[in-house]
Formats: structure tokens, sequence, C-alpha cells
């Protein structure tokens, strides 16, 4: 059990070839991975700048610690970059690449060439955002909507929708290539029916990526076009209709909230069986509610546009298929729960995760279908209750799952072993942080505070004071992994092949593992979660 | 099959991470048709535009469909569609092994892929002469002078012409992508890197080209023929 | 293993090489078809016009489709369940979007 400095001599993904240029030319998806991981991190920590910045304003009710219209640009802000430069590459680009083509017992991506050009993609796009921000930044609301971003925002638009358009071929490309690998590259034996359900959410994720994302870029393109040449496609003054403009925009942007908690519900998948010790209940439910999350979340986008003018016969139809959505996400909760019961539970940091995923996850999902009733959206619709629901779906769900995922394979992409401690000292931080931010915000939406205002009633000052509260202890909880993972990285405990005991055949290999994954391709002959036949290991020990 | 004699003469083509040229070349194919659907969907968006703006405003759109010229867009669908068919004879001549001839239709697939492109200018020259460029120098006066018995507003008249140079203008885009792409394909296919145990990459050039053939197949009624009936 | 154990591969028979005569048969038809559609645009067919134009337009796509892409002769399940797929999405997007424009009168 050495602490020393001394890192595995075994020839791996990492000490194979060094360099700068080793790492900016890999086509290594391994190597991919971490260059994603780095990228997205910068990213968070700027989008969650900005989010302290809407707290700290938050405290009083007064509009004094920035202008309005500031305020406008970080709230726009903060959406767009968590949105498009965070959540959704984060836990497919991080970890699915990472992860799908050992998991599949390949040696890399169908595509790796392609998987390089869709990170240089989200790094132009990167590039161009921040030139965005530091150029005065955008304040149309994260949704770009129209005719205020065409005709009116005096701010960076143009600059913002084509760093969007950028990063969405990312996107597209990434997606193109987990559905390809997964089409042709599985190892022999490995049927469908065996798969990981990592892979079968990353899968329904790629297609919602593919079919929806084009309709952003040429939405975005739109915009820029009418912005540029005066156009007035969507512009109510020349005939231009503004409901087009929303029509286009959720069809991809509410596909791309699964794209954001598919990923994390197949981590959540890997983690609840392996700290059970059993295997997934109902593999073939949780499978195909993947892909009927995938489906049906195309079916219900003008949810988002009930009070802006659509016909009611249509809003009938949005509303009842928003409820039909729901039931797939209740399989996966309700299998989760039953994987649990009667398993041998440990609370290590990344079932701590997965917990606090399951329970979050669902607070938000249910206050989904009450936004889903026509009479109760009608008052809650822009308000707090909105934000507080999707804040506990992306943060309480996405961003638990992504961290959750993060410290699962953390000894696979490492080597190391993270400190259990603090893994755990930090999960709970995060819990209570998150929790104190954004429940008295599902309060404050009820009692009528709108969102996007920058000043409010004094009535609503107490649960602000409390929300922004929590948000510093939010921080501070995101902040402790930052610093104990790169500690780990010198002064962790080595990590043998499979430290959890866990089944997938990434964790046959070596940790970290060797540049083609796979001294001998593997030919799978058991099914998937085999945890009667696959032993505890001994050497973590991890309190029952 | 792995076991053939001709899997060293493709060493250098086959990619390290797939275990034989016929995984690689089915990944490749899958790997275009999925594209080719996000290129489905992204004409979609603009399509959907199209649509709604027709139903709201048929007036301005049989006008300016009236205004762009017929013969010019019936010739440019002929040129389309004969690009196809040299392309198609094209893969197969590559699956013959037919060198020559596969350099002969890919580059007569390109000289109508430019002749395409020569006719658009022309005609989007056109519209610039009649002021029809959206923008500042848009005017629909001619219209309105042309048509005295029905109501052209501008505006809406804009509008039409914004969604004809933005679905003409993308589709010219790709098409200048394909001539790129076909000119690579063109020059690695008169070196002879191309064989009938691997030419995927002109199958899927291919795939590609078709595809925009498909797009400007639904161009041409929806932007030339909305009204072409004689006025009495 | 023979390839058939192999997941997602394509079987080989599927490596079959059309003759001249079908490409050229669907290049004639489609150059008919174009012709057609440009004249019966310049007939009052009323609301009609639209729907021949676009039904011509769908059957010319399909020729393009199935033959020159080899979709009909040469092609694996998949393949066909993405072309499906996506023309079921492409019209899910125009559909559902013109469900709402075609029902505002009636609120």
């Amino acid at each position: 059990m050495a602490t020393a400095a001394v890192s595995t001599e075994r020839e791996n993904y990492l000490n194979s070839e060094y360099g700068v240029r080793s790492w900016l030319l890999t086509t290594d998806h391994k190597r991919i991975a971490l260059l994603y991981l780095l990228s997205i991190s910068f990213f968070f920590f700027i989008g969650g700048f900005f989010a302290l910045l809407i707290r700290l304003e938050l405290l009083t009710p007064a509009g004094d610690l920035v202008q309005a219209d500031t305020y406008n640009k970080l709230f726009s802000m903060h959406g767009q970059i968590m949105v498009f430069f965070f959540l959704i590459p984060s836990i497919p680009a991080v970890l699915g690449n990472f992860l799908i083509p050992m998991m599949v017992g390949a040696k890399d991506l169908a595509f790796p060439r392609i998987n390089l050009l869709s990170w240089y993609l989200y790094i132009i796009a990167g590039c161009i955002y921040l030139h965005c921000i530091m150029n005065g930044g955008v304040d149309t609301g994260w949704t770009f909507y129209t005719p205020f971003s065409t005709a009116f925002s005096n701010t960076k638009v143009v600059e913002a929708g084509l760093a969007i358009f950028v990063a969405g071929f990312s996107s597209i490309l990434t997606g193109l290539n987990f559905v390809v690998t997964v089409h042709r590259m599985r190892a022999p034996g490995l049927t469908w029916s065996r798969l990981p359900l990592f892979v079968w959410s990353h899968y329904a994720t790629s297609i919602i990526m593919l079919l929806g994302t084009p309709v952003l870029a040429i939405t975005l393109l739109l915009v820029v076009f009418e912005r540029a040449f005066n156009l007035g496609i969507f512009d109510p003054t020349r005939g231009g209709d503004p409901l087009l403009f929303q029509h286009l925009f959720w069809f991809y942007s509410h596909p791309a909230v699964y794209i954001m908690i598919l990923p994390a519900m197949g981590v959540v998948s890997e983690i609840v069986p392996c700290f059970s010790r059993k295997r997934v209940f109902g593999y073939s439910f949780v499978a195909m509610s993947s892909i009927a999350i995938a489906v049906f979340g195309f079916l219900v986008w003008a949810h988002h546009m009930f009070v802006a003018g659509i016909s009611l016969y249509s809003a009938l139809f949005f509303s009842i298929l928003s409820y039909l959505v729901a039931v797939p996400s209740a399989v996966k909760v309700f299998n989760w729960t039953a994987t649990m019961y009667k398993g041998s539970i440990s609370f290590s940091t990344p079932m701590l995760y997965a917990f606090g995923f399951i329970g979050l996850f669902t607070i938000g999902g249910l206050t989904g279908l009450f936004l889903a009733a026509l009479g109760f959206d009608v008052h809650v619709t822009d308000t707090y209750f909105v934000i507080a629901h999707f804040h506990y779906i992306m943060v309480g769900g996405a961003v638990m799952g992504y961290l959750g995922g993060i410290h699962f394979w953390w000894p696979k992409i490492s080597g190391r072993m993270y400190p259990e401690a603090w893994g755990r000292l930090a999960a709970a931080i995060v819990f209570i942080g998150f929790n104190l931010t954004f429940f008295p915000q599902f309060i404050l939406g009820y009692l009528g505070m709108p969102r996007r205002y920058w000043q409010y009633p004094a009535e609503f000052q107490v649960l602000n004071v409390f929300s922004t509260a929590g948000s510093t202890i939010l921080a501070v909880g995101y902040l402790l992994p930052m610093v104990y993972l790169m500690w780990s990285l010198r002064y962790g405990k080595i990590a043998g092949d499979n430290p959890w005991g866990a089944s997938g055949l990434e964790w046959m290999t070596s940790s970290p593992p060797p540049t083609f994954n796979f001294d001998e391709t593997p030919e799978v002959t058991w099914e998937a979660y085999d945890y009667e036949n696959i032993p505890l290991p001994e050497e973590v020990s991890l309190e029952r | 099959m792995s076991d053939s004699p001709t899997v060293l003469e493709h060493a250098t083509e086959l990619r390290h991470h797939f275990a034989d040229m016929d995984q690689q070349r089915d990944a490749a194919s899958l790997g275009m048709w999925l594209f080719l659907g996000t290129e489905v969907m992204f004409f979609g968006g603009m399509f959907c535009a199209y649509l709604i703006y027709r139903f709201w405003y048929y007036n301005e759109f049989a006008a300016g469909s009236r205004s762009i010229d017929i013969w010019l867009g019936t010739i440019n669908t002929v040129v389309l569609i004969c690009s196809s068919l040299t392309v198609a004879l094209g893969v197969r001549a590559a699956q013959l092994g037919q060198r020559k001839l596969l350099v002969i239709l890919l580059l007569l697939t390109m000289l109508f892929g430019f002749a395409f492109l020569g006719i658009k200018g022309i005609e989007w020259y056109q519209k610039y002469e009649e002021h029809h460029i959206p923008g500042s120098t848009f005017s629909a006066d001619d219209l309105i002078q042309k048509y005295p018995g029905i109501h052209i507003d501008p505006s809406h008249e804009q509008i039409y012409f914004s969604l004809y140079f933005a679905l003409t203008g993308l589709h010219a885009l790709h098409m200048v992508i394909g001539l790129g792409i076909f000119t690579v394909l063109t020059l690695y296919a008169w070196k002879g890197r191309y064989t009938p145990e691997y030419y995927t990459p002109i199958e899927i050039g291919g795939l590609y080209w078709h595809f925009v053939d498909i797009v400007w197949i639904y161009l041409f009624p929806l932007l030339y023929l909305i009204d072409r009936k004689p006025i009495h | 293993m023979s390839e058939r154990t192999l997941p997602g591969r394509r079987a080989p028979e599927h490596e079959h090489i059309l003759p001249v005569s079908l490409y050229v048969t669907i290049w004639l038809t489609l150059m008919v078809l174009t012709v057609v559609t440009a004249a019966v645009s310049f007939i009052d067919l009323g609301p009609f016009n639209t729907i021949v134009a676009l039904f011509i337009a769908s059957f010319k796509a399909i020729l393009v489709v199935l033959f020159f892409m080899h979709v009909k002769y040469m092609s694996d399940r998949l393949t066909k369940m993405v072309v499906v797929a996506v023309i079921f999405w492409l019209f899910l997007l125009l559909g559902l979007s013109l469900m709402d424009y075609g029902t505002r009168h009636f609120s």
C-alpha cells in the first residue's frame, strides 16, 4: 500500500508518450477525455463565478451590486456556459469518451481523429465565447428569445450564437462517434443485452445529439443572419413570428435536457449495483427506458411555451406528453431502488453521490410534473419555481452524477485512489449546500418571485439569504474535489485493476489502462452486472 | 477473411483500431448515413420556417417565386441529376477497379457541380439587380407594380427572399464543400489509391453528393413552382 | 470465428454490383419527372399543385435513396432504419410545429 510518489512502471496511456504535441495531437480517446476534463472544468468555474455574482446581488432586495443590464448578462452567460460548455459535454465527453471503447471491448472509438476534431471545435467555440464575454457579453437570457435578441439587444448576440453553433458541431460529432462505435465495434459475444447500462444511456444520448443539435444550429444561424442583415424573419412588426424561433429553439433545447441527464443516469446505473453487490433489477426495462426518454423527449418541447401564445389544443397535447415522458424516468428510479433492496450497501463516495442523485432527481422530476399542468404553470412560469426545478435536475441530478462518476472511475483514469474520507465529506457538503441553495427557491417561486429580475420585494429577502448562504457552501463542496483529486495524483494510494470489485470490461484491464486498452480483445460470455460471481476486494475497506 | 492475402496491400488503409477492412467500411458507411441524418434536420429547420411563412404569406411567396427564373432552375435540377448519375457510375467504376473511368466520372461530376454553382451565381446576380436581396437595398416595388390585383406587403416579401437566400445559400455552401471533397477524391483516384477492396471514400463521398442533390430536388418545387399558373 | 458471430457486421452478400442500365434508367426517370414537375406547375390544379409537386419530388428523392445511394440492394437493416428514423424525425419537427399554427384559429 505504498503512498509514495512512485507511479506504476507499467506502460499505460499516460506515460506512453510525453510532450505537449503528444497530447494536442493525440487520437487516444482516453487522452481526449482528459483534455475535455480540463476544458469543461475551466468553464464550470467561469459559469460558477457568474452564479456567485448573481447570488451576491440577490442577498438584498435592492439592485445594488450590479446594474440591471449587467445582471441580465450574468444570468444569460451563467446559463449558456453551464448548459453548452459544461453540462452537455460533461459526462459524455469525459467519462463517455474514456470508458465506452473499453466497455465495448474496443481499442478506440470508431473515428479517433473525429474525436480529436470534436475537442478542437469545443475549444474554438470556447474561445469565441470568451471573446464575447470580454467584449461585453450577451444579455438575452440563455434562450436567445426573439425579437429582443435579433432587434433590440445591444450585446454580442452574434458572437455568442456563433460560439454555440460551433459547440453544437462538437456535440454532434461526439454523438456520431458513440453510435457507430456501439453498433460496429462491440467485442465478440457482447450482444446488446449484455452491454452496461452506461453504454445504453450514452447511446440514447447520442441519438438526441444527432437529431436535435442540427436544429439548434440552423436556428442560431438564422438569428445571426437576421441580426447581421436586418431580415425580419422573427420580427413581429415585419410579419415575422417570435414563436417560430421558440419552436425551433425548444425542439432542440428540450431534448438537450435529456442529453444532460441520461448520461448521469447511466453513471448511477453502474454505481448502484456495484455498491449493492447485486445485479440491476429489471435490466431491460432500464435499457429501454433510456431509448424511451430519447424518443419521448422530442415530443414535449412546447411545454416551455405554454404562456407564449401557442394554441390551446397544442398546449393540451404537449402537456399530456410531458406527463408521459416522466414514466421512463420513474421506471429507472424504481429499478435502482429495487436493485438496492436486500443488497449489501456500502456508503462509498460514489454511492453517496448516487443516493443524492436519486433523491434530488426525483424531487426535480416531480416538480416538472407540476409545471406540466397547464393551470399550475400559468402561475409559476418564469418564477423561481422553474429555476429550482431545473437546478434540482441539472445540479442535484446531472452534476452529482458527474461527480459520482469521476470518483468511481478515478482509480481507472489515474491509477490512484482519492482519499475516501475527504470524498464523503465533500459529497455531504455538496448535498447540504445544494439543498440550502435551491429548496428555498421553490418557495420563492410559489410565492411569486419572478426570475431574471435583479431586484425583488423585501418580503422575499430571508429565503434569498438562505439561498445565497447555501451557494457558498456548495462552492466549497465543489472546490474540495479539485484539491484532493489533484493531491491524489501524486500522493494517492495506488489503485489495482478493480478496487471496487465492479463488473464491466473496463475493470478487467490495468489502472491506468494501456494505450490500446486491452492486451487481447476480450470475448464476452457473461451477462452484465454478474455480481454473484465477483468478490469484493479486501484491500478497499468501506463501512457497511 | 482476415487471413486474406490482400490484407498486406491494405495495411496502410486499415486503421489500427479496426479488426479488419469490413469493420472499417461498415463504420464509415454508418457514420456518413448518420451525418446525412443530421443534415436533414439542419435543412429541416429552414423547411419548417419556410412552410409556416408560405402558409401565412402565400401571395408574397407566389410573387417571389414567379420572379426567379424557372428555366435556370429546371436546368440546374437537370444538371444535378446528371451529376448524381456520374457519381453513381463512378462508385460502380471503383467497385470494378476501373481507375481511368472513375477519374473521368469524378471529373464530370465536378464539372456538373461547377455548372450548377455558375448558374446559381447568375440567378443571384439577377436578384441583386432586381433589388431582391434582403437588407437595406431590398425593394418589392417591382412586384407590387407587376401584380396589382393582389396585396403584397414588402416585409413579407422580404421574408420569402430571406428564406430563398438562406436555403439556396446553405445548399450552395454544401455544394462547395462537396466540390472540395471531390477534388481530393479525384486526386487520390488518379494516383490509384482506390481498388475493388478499398473504395470507401468514393462510396461515402457519393452518399454526400446524392444528399445535396436530394435537398435541391425539394428546393426546386418549393421555391420555383409555388404558383406558375397563367395570370388572366 | 465467422463474420456472422461478430456483432454489428453486415453480411457479405451485400456487395454486388448493379448494371449500368439500372443507373441510366433511374436517371432517365428523374429527368422525365423533372420536366413533368415544371410543366404541371403551369396547369391550374388549385390546391393540388403543391401536393403534386411535393409528391413528385418525394418520388424522385426515394429513387435517389433506393438506387443511387444503394439502399435497396446494398444496405443492411440498420441503414434502412436510420433512413426511416430520420424521415420520421423531420416529420415530427414539421408536424408538431404546424399543429400549433394550424390550430391557433380555433382557440
